[in-house]
């Protein structure tokens, strides 16, 4: 089995999906020539030529736009976005079209349009560079929505978003892109909507996704140091969320953490609570706890170590949820 | 031809015939069309029926200040990119190539101007008595803006491309009733500065549809540096952009962006009519970004050293250099003089760099309300404790 970083993993990714659907083609800035500012779709416009990777105007409204007319026309249009900062002139397309267009036209058509879109912080960027926006594409039905968190899945979820036939939001944790692991180029992974149990541990459960999922497992062993047993869920995909595998989990560990660099107020985590505190009411010892971005505009990279949850946010969580 | 794309508000279908034939040109590669120019890349003044005359005024000491201020920006450029290379700055973007689009444009607006830049106009912000220094909180991660915009009336950076392009119309609107109420008001403009790239962004598109249907006073100042990121600049047009605003319903000059001359007499004659009340226009500067599109970019990746060598031959400072020779308005001392300007600024902006103190996120909690919220009242109550737990802890450690 080949090792690679996750950016490699979607390359390849892609690749593999550019070579085994034809209908399938790239749109976006600067991902032709200079091969994406990350590299992501480095070499592909040379091999699969300037039709199959098209390098876009400056304009998010029309990427995500032209996408969905070509996949009116039969395409697979995978569009990417440069930064997460930069998807809002989209948003509209986005929101108003793309996650509507099968229902309106009471499941007539269909719009499998894939939006790549690396996200989060810690990379010391300038504004709009480090955002966590997917809590506001999980409250419009009709998106899809999955985070890869190792190139195994990054390798096969971005293929299996192209399969899909409903649009797909993969959200790509950009500070993990050179973070390298085994790809089974053979097996693909189990289902792209389902989360995986990481790690298995009987007193606590931390949910996490994307760039917090290797903090979530290096706080778990720090917590095994002081005779905790936590058990990791990398939740994988947002929307559908794997309520399943989480109820099961708290069902057995009965205290849950939920981990993600977005705002706490308004997001993934605070739906968690919601539906596990209905779903597992009698199984919980302590209160769903959240740990998350403040509510404030994503903080400039001098202090954004203090904004960022990182093991030591985590452990506390964990801490907060035994004393129950 | 001078400029074929004149000054007129009405709309002129030879105009648009001009613009289709130069489209079918640029179909065939590299955009051609009528520019205007005061000083060729040889250093060689040029005549313009309709823009000499707004360069009349400008006598040895105002085009050597232009000289001045142009070779001050690029040594100051210089600075941050070392600042960057040493770890010093998170990411700097580089200004070369632009400095006579920049200096031009900026010393030809008033203070009572308001601007809205992109991000690279660190040429303008000199000409509007930024502290330079204050440019590079942004890159350096201590601050998102930096500055005070009223101040100098230089709002701050913008990085999501084109975002700012519409405050700069209904900051114009705002301008128009402030001087319906109050007739004593010094008439001003804003001026709104995008890129090549940025050009394409539907917010453009809707801030020219509103600046034309309320005639507001602003002028639209696209850089087209030909490149945006790695995209050339035919991928956002066919035409040149300045023949866009005819379908808007306003005047659109392409100006030689590397003639400080040129560019600062179109500036001056747009913001005039501007602040006239004549409505918008669409000033395109034609020039080049000779450096990469930031620190963290590779342009060898997507662009040919010819096509940037033969751009180092149209340099803004050269041409007003060898000008200013040749007229023997300036000699060896000045340009020494200068230089040594240069060098004094980029201690400056590197010491006050260095002794930048770095920010506490509690004024980012502080700064997101103009009022109290309770929301942020609690989170800043919990982050408070949980940073005292760690203090506590490490002083039960000592
Ligand atoms: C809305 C938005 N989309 C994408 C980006 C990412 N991006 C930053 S600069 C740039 C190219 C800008 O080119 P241009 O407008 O020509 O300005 P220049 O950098 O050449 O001055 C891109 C795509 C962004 N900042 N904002
Ligand atoms: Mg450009």
């Amino acid at each position: 089995m080949p090792t690679m970083t996750i950016a490699k993993a979607i390359n390849e990714g892609l690749r593999a999906a550019l070579g085994s659907e034809p209908k399938s083609l790239l749109m976006g800035e600067d991902i032709g020539d200079l091969g994406g500012v990350y590299r992501v779709t480095e070499g592909l416009k040379k091999e699969f030529g300037a039709d199959r990777v098209v390098d876009s105007p400056l304009a998010e409204s029309g990427i995500i736009g032209t996408c969905i007319g070509l996949a009116l026309r039969g395409y697979r249009p995978i569009a990417e976005i440069q930064f997460d900062g930069f998807v809002f002139p989209g948003f509209n397309q986005i929101t108003t079209q793309l996650a509507k267009m099968h229902a309106r036209s009471d499941g007539q058509l269909t719009v499998p349009v894939v939006i790549r879109i690396p996200y989060g912080g810690g990379i010391g960027s300038v504004e709009h560079h480090s955002e966590s926006p997917e809590a506001l594409f999980a409250h419009t039905a009709g998106l899809r929505i999955i985070t890869p968190s190792n190139p195994q899945d990054a390798y096969w979820m971005i293929q299996q978003a192209v399969e899909c036939q409903d649009p797909v939001i993969v959200f790509e944790p950009k500070r993990r892109y050179w973070l390298k692991g085994e790809v089974d180029l053979e097996k693909p992974t189990s289902d792209p909507f389902s989360a995986h149990v990481l790690r298995e541990g009987t007193d606590a459960t931390v949910v996490a996704y994307g760039p917090l999922v290797p903090v979530a497992l290096a706080a778990a062993k720090a917590a095994e140091e002081d005779g905790r047993s936590v058990e990791v869920i990398d939740l994988r995909s947002i929307s559908p969320l794997d309520f399943d595998t989480v109820t099961a989990s708290v069902e057995k560990t009965g205290r849950l953490v939920v981990a993600h660099e977005a705002p706490t107020f308004g997001g993934i985590g605070g739906e968690i609570a919601a539906r596990i505190s209905e779903r597992a009411f009698y199984a919980l010892e302590a209160p769903v706890i959240r740990v998350g971005g403040f509510h404030m505009p994503y903080p400039v990279a001098r202090v954004e170590e203090h904004y960022l949850p990182d093991i030591d946010r985590i452990l506390d969580a964990l801490d907060r949820a035994m004393a129950y | 031809m001078a400029a074929a794309h004149l000054p007129t508000t009405e709309f002129d279908q030879t105009d648009l015939d001009g613009s289709l034939e130069a489209a079918a040109e640029m179909a065939q590669g590299e955009p051609e069309a009528p520019m205007v120019q005061l000083l060729d890349a040889e250093g060689r003044r040029r005549e313009d029926p309709t823009f000499g005359p707004y360069a009349t005024d400008l006598d040895g000491e105002a085009l050597k200040a232009f000289y001045r201020d142009m070779a001050s920006v690029r040594r100051f450029d210089q600075e941050a990119t070392a600042l960057q290379r040493q770890g010093e700055l998170a990411l700097w973007v580089q200004l070369t190539g632009q400095e006579a689009a920049q200096i031009g444009s900026g010393r030809a607006t008033a203070p009572q101007d308001y601007i809205f830049p992109t991000y690279r106009e660190h040429g303008v912000a000199l000409t509007r008595g930024v502290d330079m220094s204050e440019l590079l909180k942004l890159f350096r991660g201590v601050a998102n803006g930096g500055w005070d915009p009223t101040a100098t009336n230089f709002h701050l950076y913008t990085l999501v491309l084109a975002a700012q392009v519409p405050h700069a119309v209904g900051y114009a609107m705002g301008i128009q009733r402030d001087q319906k109420m109050d007739a004593a008001l010094a008439p001003a403009a804003t001026v709104a500065y995008f890129g090549d790239g940025a050009s394409s962004e539907g917010d453009v598109h809707e801030s020219m549809v509103f600046a034309a249907s309320y005639k507001a006073p602003v002028v639209f100042f696209c850089q087209n540096n030909h490149w945006a990121i790695s995209v050339p600049f035919e991928v956002q047009s066919r035409i040149p952009l300045s023949n866009r605003a005819q379908g808007y319903g306003f005047p659109g000059i392409r100006v030689d962006g590397n003639d400080v001359i040129a560019v600062h007499a179109v500036t001056k004659w747009a913001l005039e009519r501007a602040r006239a009340g004549e409505g918008p226009v669409l000033i395109e500067a034609f020039t080049y970004r000779l450096g990469a599109h930031t620190t963290a970019d590779d342009p060898t990746k997507y662009r040919h050293s010819a096509e940037e060598d033969a751009w180092r031959a149209k340099d803004p400072l050269l041409r007003l250099e060898k000008y200013l020779r040749s007229e023997g308005l300036a000699d060896d001392a000045f340009f020494a003089e200068v230089a040594e300007e240069g060098k004094q600024l980029a201690a400056y902006v590197r010491k006050a760099t260095l002794e930048m103190a770095n920010p506490d996120i509690r004024s980012a909690f502080a700064n997101v309300y103009a009022q109290a919220h309770p929301l942020v009242e609690e989170e800043t109550a919990w982050f408070e404790k949980y940073e005292a737990g760690f203090t506590d802890a490490e002083g039960e450690n000592a």
